[in-house]
């Protein structure tokens, strides 16, 4: 290595301080200003606001809508890194296309097209109505738009790893006398077992938090169909601040705890 | 559409079971629903559909969210090639933590995040109370839809640059040292040009990933029709008025841009690969 390959350290220390000052800025800011808010009127007004019969409500369906929709991912991205990656067939690069395409819609949208399907003027809107089942303004509403948003979170994480897996190990396995089900369980799954953690971790990180998606199926009914996010928004809506930002300390910690999981794995 | 035609050199199972579950699975999340937007955007026909989608409150729409996108994203470039150069050339305390902290954006839910830029831009907010009174306000107008999205795109840029920066072998910029170029004349000349695949892939990502955000967005704007008001608000507002046709076009159009970045996408980044391979 020559000395000239090397930026002069104050160059060097310049572009540090940049990057970090930059980062502290627009990132670290808006995470201290969450606590702070959080705060700032002393934890026991924190501890009532996230304790408060609404904001519980919020919590457990968050919880449960993200323990539905996680686990159906979970499977579907299983599956479909196992067909993309174990095999080889025509029309592979357009599939892989169209498992990412959630990530380039608006949630906004991914929350409409679920609408438009079964909102009283949708598709199946009068269908359902007769028949009494509650999908848009209802849990059932709020987990296909999270599905639809988490929709590639898990196999977009499996599909490069188990691609440089190559089937070697598998073929190993069923040479040795192994079914495909155990093939999968004792071969493939401890495999990828990190790189399946992480997909998990990313893809119930923005379960959780999804925003737009789930408030255009909501019908923000409190303690009914109010996810966490939402709970934040109505709560800022209405000037209460410091439960707002209550609420949304909780989001930060998962967020915070995700990142350092996220940096533990790797 | 892909077409099942398994290779025979593989000799595992399950390749029926689990491209069938993708496809179906596929289908009933992502496919059909879809396709519903573009099929109610046109249920009143054509001239109902131009209304809509060409209103002129929607083309400023489209102008705020795809204008701030674009701004927001050049800024990520800028800011996110630096903080990539920086992370992967050099070593210093709190660097592990800096690249963890570079994907907060992608962990923290929108909504906390447009409530914290408002807390801090607003003029009793930490940097309001300085920017405010200089003239420069941020919050309730385009600026904080600006703000809001290179705050979102960050590590689009970032993560996409870092690995391609890692690669730049120290052999071409010694080739270029040795032929008498300057360290900055290198970066120009040699590592840019390298790197700019990349660079354009993260511009595109967060561009996209801008168009379409709401979350963070709609508490830091302001919200004004014709002003501050962005495509997704727009729609969420037609929903309210129960305009279904009216919210699915202006969903169409949104739709259509993002799928023409995304093809965009796939052609940047076989660009890439050739540049590797």
């Amino acid at each position: 290595m020559t000395a000239g390959l090397r930026e002069p350290p104050l160059v060097k220390a310049l572009l540090i301080a940049g990057a970090v000052g930059y980062v502290a800025l627009m990132l670290l800011l808006p995470l201290g200003a969450v606590l702070d808010e959080a705060f700032k009127k002393g934890w026991q007004l924190w501890l009532a606001a996230v304790t408060e019969p609404d904001a519980r409500a919020s919590i457990k369906l968050t919880l449960l809508v993200a323990a539905i929709a996680v686990p159906l991912n979970t499977v579907f991205g299983v599956a479909a890194a196992w067909a993309i990656a174990k095999f080889d067939f025509r029309g592979k690069t357009s599939l892989v296309a169209l498992i990412e395409l959630p990530f380039s819609v608006s949630p906004v949208v991914s929350g409409l097209v679920f609408v438009l399907l079964f909102g009283a003027q949708g598709w199946f809107g009068p269908w359902l109505q007769d028949h009494d089942i509650g999908i848009i303004f209802a849990l059932p509403g709020l987990v296909l738009a999270t599905v639809f948003v988490t929709f590639p979170f898990v196999a977009r994480q499996l599909i490069p790893l188990m691609s440089a897996q190559g089937r070697t190990d598998e073929e190993a396995a069923l040479t040795l006398g192994a079914s495909g089900w155990q093939t999968f369980w004792r071969v493939t799954l401890p495999n990828i077992r990190f790189g399946l953690l992480y997909g998990v971790l990313l893809c119930n990180a923005r379960a959780m938090g999804e925003f737009g998606a789930v408030s255009v199926v909501s019908g923000h009914i409190r303690g009914e169909t109010n996810t966490m996010p939402l709970q934040v928004e109505a709560l800022y809506n209405d000037y209460d601040f410091v439960a707002a930002f209550a609420v949304a300390s909780l989001l930060t910690l998962l967020a915070v705890f995700t990142l350092a999981l996220k940096s533990a794995l790797e | 559409m892909p077409s099942a035609i398994p290779s025979r050199s593989s000799p595992l199972p399950g390749f029926g079971l689990s491209l069938g579950i993708t496809i179906l699975w596929l289908s009933l999340i992502v496919l059909i629903p879809l396709s519903a937007v573009f099929v109610k955007s046109l249920s009143h026909g054509w001239g109902a559909f131009l209304a809509a989608a060409a209103s002129p409150r929607a083309l400023a729409a489209y102008k705020l969210s795809f204008g701030a996108a674009a701004l927001a994203a050049a800024v990520n470039c800028i800011f996110g090639l630096l903080v990539a150069w920086v992370l992967v050339r050099y070593r210093f305390a709190g660097r592990r933590l800096l690249g963890a902290l570079i994907d907060l954006p992608f962990a923290l839910p929108t909504a906390v995040a447009g409530i914290a830029l408002t807390a801090l831009y607003a003029d009793t907010g930490v940097i309001g109370r300085i920017l405010v009174p200089a003239g420069l306000p941020i919050a309730y107008g385009p600026a904080g839809v600006v703000m809001a999205l290179t705050f979102i795109g960050l590590p689009f840029v970032v993560r996409t640059v870092e690995p391609v920066l890692a690669q730049v072998s120290n052999e071409i910029e010694e080739a270029a040292l040795t032929l008498g170029a300057s360290r900055l004349q290198t970066f120009f000349r040699v590592i840019l040009p390298t790197i700019a695949p990349a660079l354009a892939t993260g511009f595109a990502l967060a561009f996209a990933r801008g168009a379409g955000e709401y979350g963070s967005v709609i508490f830091i704007a302001g919200n004004m029709p014709f002003k501050s008001e962005i495509a997704p608000l727009l729609i969420v507002t037609q929903l309210e008025e129960y305009n279904y046709a009216g919210a699915a076009a202006i969903a169409c159009v949104m739709l259509l841009i993002s799928f023409a970045v995304l093809f965009l996408l796939n052609i940047l980044q076989r660009w890439q690969e050739r540049r590797f391979a």
